[in-house]
């Protein structure tokens, strides 16, 4: 297959996943619960109901519905929310920068503490230091994120008092891009909860990292190297880790989209002021159209990172285009 | 090789790693202090009759107003015995765990075999969703789903069933990929023995290692997504706390110091996964070795 059919295939699968995507919060949001609810203030009484069903079409079949919520969709209206009086895309897209800020944060620190870690681990397996760091991944696979979260914020926020438990810092604008890591202040907001989220991508590209170093250590070239008196470090510093890069470039880039799932945990026990608290608290407050923005915002965003890491992947290794869709 | 033989053998076998036979133990006395809650508990946590307010916040250790007993855990903001409250919500968040998985397990399987088993385009269809679904987050999953149906015991279930069902389907498709080169399918086609037969009676037996296996894994992971849905508060209702939600109900005193809200119920959440993990990973090891993933 070519690069370009590869691409165009690929491209093809996300547009359909958000349709279907877009089908199912339709026929979950709308038809299912009372759609009026949607539209209506919850105190609304029974003319106004029967008004704004009529104005919004609701008497009208189902599948003329859905075009109309599409065709509303594809101009960027989701509805208004009710709990914020304004446009329900427009209330995601304000919180998205915070989240992207403490995903992006959160993946740094799971890169620079992971990789170093985990060829510790794969260098030396049988070693004491070696196995705790493996034991470590384990039990950071296993514990839940809030529970992860709340630990953190007892021991360095109200024993130590060492960082503070909620909130982001002040927020500038650098380089045209909203963000809080502009001040030590916005840093100390950052720490714990990008550490949170970070716990469970940090096992994972600890495995990553020590089973590929394990794996590159028994090939030839490694072998070849060591013959030729090639120095450790170089060895490790340059031939192993470029074997190990591979796969974690294209871990990066398909856990990004399960991070910022997992932000809507962080978030609401930092109480950061990103999107995923805003979801939380939109389904707890029935703020349903804000809800469907959420889930088509991410929608479109995942499609959109898996697209991108597939096209990394197939740029890093041609042998995958060739299997053609396989996921 | 008899069952009795084969089932000391399996004994053996697991026996030979030392945690996770005290897993296995630690396990096991969970399980009892979960189904003898009403039991063991020095008091009803929620009949509102037993609760003191005046014994509200005490800290672990401390004697109740009355002078009649102690409260070994301390009491949340009601007055309530935080040991009380621990086991019945440990109750509720394995009831529910437990639950989810059986429903995922049922239909998760029933998709891996007709998929498995009967391939082309049926298999390419059942597989894009499967693949189209594991492709979100279980807790992405579990919310949008939530979001759409609303609260509730039995929502929730629903909701951790939809996140689930794909690991199972994907796992016996393979399984039954394997068993289908096998003679023993061949010989049931040269029978003509019935479809049901064939998936239920013959391939089903030979999925039930990796089904425990995976089942044991997942039963952990549907007990964190319960308890982490319950501590967002889309999860359980308060009238039947999980231990997700007896620790959101202590996060606001945590910041003023008063951990025990929180964090004994957390504990226990934290050795019910654990033990269930380190379980499952040596059932794994002795079931199932080709199932290591390291």
């Amino acid at each position: 297959m070519s690069m370009s059919t590869y691409l165009l295939s690929r491209a093809g699968q996300g547009v359909m996943l958000i349709a279907v995507m877009s089908l199912l919060v339709f026929l979950g949001l709308f038809a299912i619960g009372n759609p009026v609810d949607m539209f209506v203030n919850p105190q609304a009484d029974q003319a106004e109901i029967a008004r704004t069903t009529a104005a919004l079409g609701l008497d009208k079949p189902l599948w003329e519905q859905y075009g109309h919520f599409v065709g509303k969709a594809l101009h960027g209206d989701l509805g208004q929310s009710f709990v914020h009086g304004a446009s329900a895309l427009h209330l995601i897209v304000e919180r998205w920068p915070a989240t992207l800020e403490l995903a992006l944060v959160a993946i740094t620190i799971a890169v620079i503490l992971g990789i170093p870690l985990g060829l510790w681990a794969g260098l030396r397996p049988d070693s004491l230091a070696g196995r705790f760091i493996m034991g470590g991944s384990i039990v950071g696979f296993s514990l839940p994120t809030f529970w992860v979260g709340l630990m953190l914020i007892m021991v360095f926020s109200v024993q130590l008092q060492w960082l503070p438990a909620s909130g982001r810092g002040a927020v500038e604008i650098v380089l045209g891009v909203q963000t809080s890591l502009g001040s030590l202040d916005g840093w100390r907001h950052v720490l714990l909860p990008a550490l949170n989220l970070a716990l469970f991508k940090l096992s994972l590209i600890v495995r990553l990292t020590r089973s590929g170093t394990r794996e590159a250590l028994t090939q030839d070239y490694v072998r070849f190297a060591r013959a030729k008196g090639l120095t450790e470090r170089r060895i490790v510093g340059v031939h192993v880790l470029k074997n190990v890069l591979v796969p974690i470039v294209t871990v990066i880039g398909m856990e990004f989209g399960s991070l910022l799932a997992f932000s809507v945990v962080t978030e609401t026990i930092f109480a950061w002021p990103g999107m995923g608290k805003l979801l939380i608290d939109s389904i707890t407050q029935l703020d349903r159209p804000v809800v469907v923005a959420y889930l088509m915002f991410v929608a479109v965003l995942y499609v959109a990172i898996n697209f991108l890491a597939d096209l990394a992947y197939s740029l890093l290794d041609p042998r995958v285009r060739l299997g053609g869709t396989a996921q | 090789m008899s069952a009795p033989a084969s089932f000391s053998k399996f004994v053996s076998a697991y026996r030979r790693s030392t945690a996770a036979s005290l897993a296995a133990i630690v396990l096991l006395l969970v399980l009892a202090a979960a189904l003898l809650a009403p039991v063991l508990s020095p008091q009803d946590p929620y009949d509102l009759a037993q609760l003191d307010l005046l014994d509200a916040r005490l800290p672990p250790g401390s004697p109740a107003g009355d002078g009649s007993k102690h409260y070994l855990l301390g009491t949340d903001a009601q007055g309530r015995d935080m040991v009380s409250a621990i086991l019945h919500g440990l109750r509720t968040s394995l009831a529910v765990g437990l639950c989810a998985t059986l429903f995922a397990v049922a239909i998760g399987t029933v998709v891996g075999l007709v998929a498995g088993y009967f391939g082309g385009r049926l298999d390419a269809l059942l597989m894009r969703i499967v693949d189209m679904q594991l492709s979100f987050p279980a807790i992405l999953v579990a919310l949008i789903l939530i979001a759409i149906l609303g609260q509730g015991i039995g929502k929730v279930i629903t909701a951790l069933v939809a996140a689930q069902w794909a690991y199972y389907a994907r796992t016996i498709r393979g399984v039954v990929l394997v068993e289908c080169q096998r003679e023993y399918i061949a010989a049931t086609r040269v029978l003509a023995l019935p479809v049901t037969s064939v998936l239920f009676r013959h391939l089903l037996p030979n999925c039930m290692p990796t089904l425990i296996v995976v089942g044991a894994l997942q039963v952990a992971s549907a007990i964190a997504l319960e308890a982490t849905l319950s501590f967002l508060g889309v999860g359980l209702p308060i009238t039947e706390p999980s231990l997700g939600l007896l620790i959101a109900n202590g996060f606001t005193y945590m910041l003023s110091g008063k951990y025990w809200i929180s964090f004994f119920p957390g504990l226990a959440l934290l050795v019910t996964i654990m033990s269930i993990n380190l379980v499952a990973d040596q059932l794994r090891d002795v079931l199932n070795p080709r199932l290591r993933v390291d």
